[in-house]
């Protein structure tokens, strides 16, 4: 792996840089020198088998893998070119600024309102209590949410279904206005018409948010991402635009991969 | 299917230890079954015995005297003052008043008796209610005293064997220089004599048996040991001898000792204890127990007899006569035991009640509350968010742990050595019990605490993070509120096995007699105290038998106590518990 990361998009502005990103687990190396560039709105997607490490470099970018006890991370990070993996950086800012969607729907044991309003309250976005309204009917009028629980919003957000449960976790990330919303296999819990639902909104929140989507579905990286970064045991093989990967793979790991040999 | 031939062998394989396996399962259902059916009896029969063992004491014989008041004995001074009104004869009065009831009791040693109706410790609630109120001085007042101790009991039916007849006949009595001769056409005298005749034979027997065992083994022996055995085998020989005597040859009475049933004769206000009965069922002799005029010919008349004899019993026909006559006259009425509930321990189980330990027991788990629940709360929530997973605290962790497993008595200890000799805190009170108990507790809390916080799923923590959520507000917000149904139910139940520990308050002297309930307030901390399961050690320990029931009341009171702690854990849970 060069330097420089492969088929940059030269027609966006860069909004992750990564140079020679490792990550080790209690010693143990789970990322080896990743470089990637990654473009502002619009979707990217880490594709690669289980274990692979794209999860790991996700979890790099909001500084997750501080909470995990023996996790260690190497070179340089920055975001709109400020360095986040710095110890003077403090992960709560970093943290709302980059969202993070999991993969099973967690949202907080609250009510629909207070999930969404959770972030914008402890950051103090809001100073009133009409400011915070207007902030979470926002937040979930872009989730595509609002029209379906506008008129329950006391009523507890784990009570709604699944799909309605990531897109109610996706408003609650954008509530806070971040400029990069981490994806981590969001759809993986869900039936395939939630998962054509947040698909949708993927795509209409690329306007607005650098978006970077771990998936194990390559169709889906097909579906909703402009750009695919391969992953292969920890390593980055290959880095390009979705259809370069997926129609023309330089190498033959990628193409394997896609052509379900292995995996 | 089976008759078919192409079974496949995996279900031939199946089916030939289908029988077994199903066996298997219906021997673990009954197992199970009969444990809980075991522990279910087990249960049943221990609540059963409390209740029924605690329920008397809930109820008190209450003596209603009329006290005469005179200026002269309740303010010896004549000044009202405080200090005059104490130094009454209160103890005059309450004997005034109960000689009124029976003037005819004049010996000094029959005074005695009468005075035994209640305790001596009356004398000072009445001068209370006299201080609360002066206006009485003066007046007659209605004063109302527990009965004492053995005679409540006797009146519940829990001391003596006794039955009573009603004779078809007429009764004259007879005052004479020897006595009160009774005599009655009834057959109830026949039938009382032969059976205090079969009881005498009855004893010559055993007596004769006794001496020929005695007999019998000092035949084997030799030197000292054999001849006080012949001795004594002797000495049954001469009592039975001597028994037999007395029925088959001597045609007088048969002499009624304490050694048997007492047969009393009442009839309209007199009692006669009969001291001879006639052998030929006539009637006998007897003296008498209350009144003392002669009748002729009546016929409303009764006959009261005892079974426990009277030297095997704690009250005598005396003080049960006179029980019995001022339960006639309406003096004595049951009621509610409020002294159970109002009074602090006491020498007499009439007067003793569980207020003193209650409120110790308030006061101590206050402390240990305050104390244990943040501690334990904070260095379990320390420890699981933030403390890093190293050897050190892997070393804390098993101490901990094992600080559970410590027996209390050593808590016990180490506030002795600690709280009382290092720190100088006072002896027997709340504020050291509630410390010593906190560290028996606050391993149970961080243990439960630190359970409940991991039981909160990791996506709650990340969630939170992930919005830019700091720690301490992940926590807060987040952890914590999941977590608090757990902690709460591992600290109540923390606390509720401090409620009934004994062994460690032994060490620090609370394992005492206090006579007063401390003050439910900020120097009722300091004040000597005791608590529940210690009142009940003590009274279960106590010489009168009045306490037996009361033990068995106050532990129904520490049972309520826990279902009250225990309802109130599954109340907060239930409130406090929320879905993800």
């Amino acid at each position: 792996m060069t330097d420089t990361p492969l088929n940059t998009p030269a027609d966006l502005p860069i909004k992750v840089t990564a140079r020679k990103v490792t990550v080790s687990y209690s010693g143990k190396q789970a990322l080896h020198d990743v470089s990637i560039d990654i473009p502002d709105r619009s979707v990217t997607a880490f594709i690669g088998p289980s274990g692979c490490g794209k999860s790991t470099f996700l979890r790099c970018l909001n500084r997750m893998n501080d909470t995990i006890d023996g996790a260690v991370v190497g070179g340089s990070l920055t975001i709109d070119g400020q360095e986040i993996n710095d110890k003077t950086i403090d992960p709560v800012v970093l943290r709302a600024s980059v969202g993070m969607v999991f993969q099973k729907p967690n949202p907080f044991p609250k009510s629909i309102y207070d999930n969404v309003a959770y972030g914008p309250r402890i950051h103090g976005l809001a100073l009133t209590r009409p400011e915070l309204d207007e902030i979470v009917e926002n937040a979930l009028r872009k989730a595509g949410l609002w029209d379906e629980v506008s008129d329950r919003l006391t009523h507890p957000g784990t009570g709604l279904s699944g799909g309605q449960q990531q897109r109610l976790v996706i408003a609650r990330a954008i509530a806070v206005n971040p400029e990069v919303i981490l994806m981590d296999e969001p759809c993986s819990a869900l039936d395939p018409i939630a998962t054509a639902r947040i698909e949708e909104l993927i795509d209409e929140l690329r306007e607005n948010y650098c978006i970077i989507i771990v998936t194990h579905s390559m169709q889906q990286a097909a579906r909703v991402s402009q750009h695919t970064a391969f992953f292969h045991m920890g390593h980055l093989v290959e880095y390009g635009s979705t259809e370069d990967i997926f129609t023309n793979p330089r190498d033959t790991r990628t193409q394997d991969y896609i052509t379900g040999r292995f995996g | 299917m089976t008759d078919t031939p192409d079974i496949s062998p995996i279900r031939t394989a199946v089916s030939k230890n289908l029988g077994s396996r199903y066996r298997a399962e219906s021997r673990f259902r009954a197992a199970g079954l009969a444990a809980v059916a075991a522990a279910v009896g087990i249960l049943i029969l221990l609540l059963s015995s409390i209740v029924s063992g605690g329920l008397p004491a809930f109820s008190a014989n209450q003596l209603h005297l009329t006290v005469d008041l005179d200026e002269e004995l309740v303010d010896p001074s004549g000044e009202r003052s405080e200090d005059s009104l104490r130094r009454g004869s209160y103890s005059r009065i309450l004997q005034n008043a109960v000689r009124t009831e029976f003037p005819e009791v004049t010996g000094r040693r029959d005074l005695r008796n009468l005075f035994s109706l209640y305790t001596a410790l009356n004398a000072t609630r009445l001068m209370d209610e006299v201080l609360e109120d002066p206006t009485l001085i003066g007046t007659q007042y209605r004063f109302t005293m527990p009965l004492a101790d053995d005679l409540d009991l006797y009146l519940k039916g829990m001391l003596v064997d006794e039955r009573s007849f009603e004779p078809q006949g007429t009764l004259s009595l007879d005052v004479s220089d020897d006595g009160v001769i009774v005599r009655s056409s009834a057959t109830d005298f026949r039938d009382l004599a032969s059976e205090v005749a079969r009881t005498l034979r009855a004893r010559a027997t055993l007596l004769e048996v006794d001496a020929d065992m005695l007999a019998e083994r000092a035949e084997g022996l030799s030197g000292t040991e054999a001849e006080d055995m012949l001795y004594d085998a002797e000495l049954n020989r001469r009592q039975a001898a001597e028994i037999r005597a007395r029925l088959e040859t001597e045609a007088g009475p048969i002499a009624l000792d304490g050694s048997l049933p007492s047969i009393l004769v009442e009839s309209d206000g007199r009692t006669v204890l009969l001291t001879d009965l006639a052998r030929n069922g006539a009637g006998g002799t007897g003296r008498f127990l209350l009144g003392s005029e002669a009748v002729d010919g009546e016929s409303n008349w009764s006959l009261q007899v005892i079974d426990t004899p009277a030297e095997r019993r704690r009250v005598s026909d005396q003080l049960i006569v006179w029980t019995r006559a001022l339960e006639a006259r309406g003096a004595i009425s049951a009621a509610f035991n409020t002294y159970l509930f109002a009074n602090a321990d006491s020498r007499e189980p009439e007067l003793a009640g569980v207020k003193g330990a209650l409120y110790g027991s308030i006061l101590t788990m206050i402390i240990t509350i305050i104390i244990s629940v943040p501690i334990g709360v904070f260095t379990a929530l320390y420890l699981e968010e933030y403390a890093p997973k190293n050897r050190f605290t892997a070393l804390i962790e098993v101490n901990i742990n094992n600080l559970a497993a410590v027996p209390s008595i050593v808590f016990g200890l180490l506030g002795l050595a600690v709280f009382i000799n290092a720190f100088g805190l006072p002896r027997s009170a709340p504020l050291v019990g509630g410390l010593v108990l906190s560290l028996m507790t606050l391993p149970t809390v961080i243990i439960a605490t630190r359970a409940a916080l991991k039981a909160v799923p990791q996506s709650i923590r990340e969630a939170a993070l992930a919005v830019g959520a700091s720690r301490t507000q992940t926590v807060f917000h987040h952890v914590l509120p999941l977590a608090a149904p757990g902690i709460l139910t591992g600290a109540i139940i923390g606390l509720a096995q401090a409620m009934g520990e004994t062994a460690p308050l032994l060490m620090i002297g609370m394992v005492a007699f206090i006579a007063d309930a401390p003050t439910l307030g900020l120097e009722g901390f300091t004040e000597p105290a005791t608590v529940m399961p210690v009142q009940i050690f003590l009274w279960s320990d106590g010489a009168e038998r009045a306490f037996q029931a009361r033990t068995a009341a106050a532990i129904l009171v520490l049972l309520a106590l826990m279902i009250g702690f225990n309802a109130l854990a599954i109340y907060l849970r239930r409130r406090f518990e929320r879905r993800w």
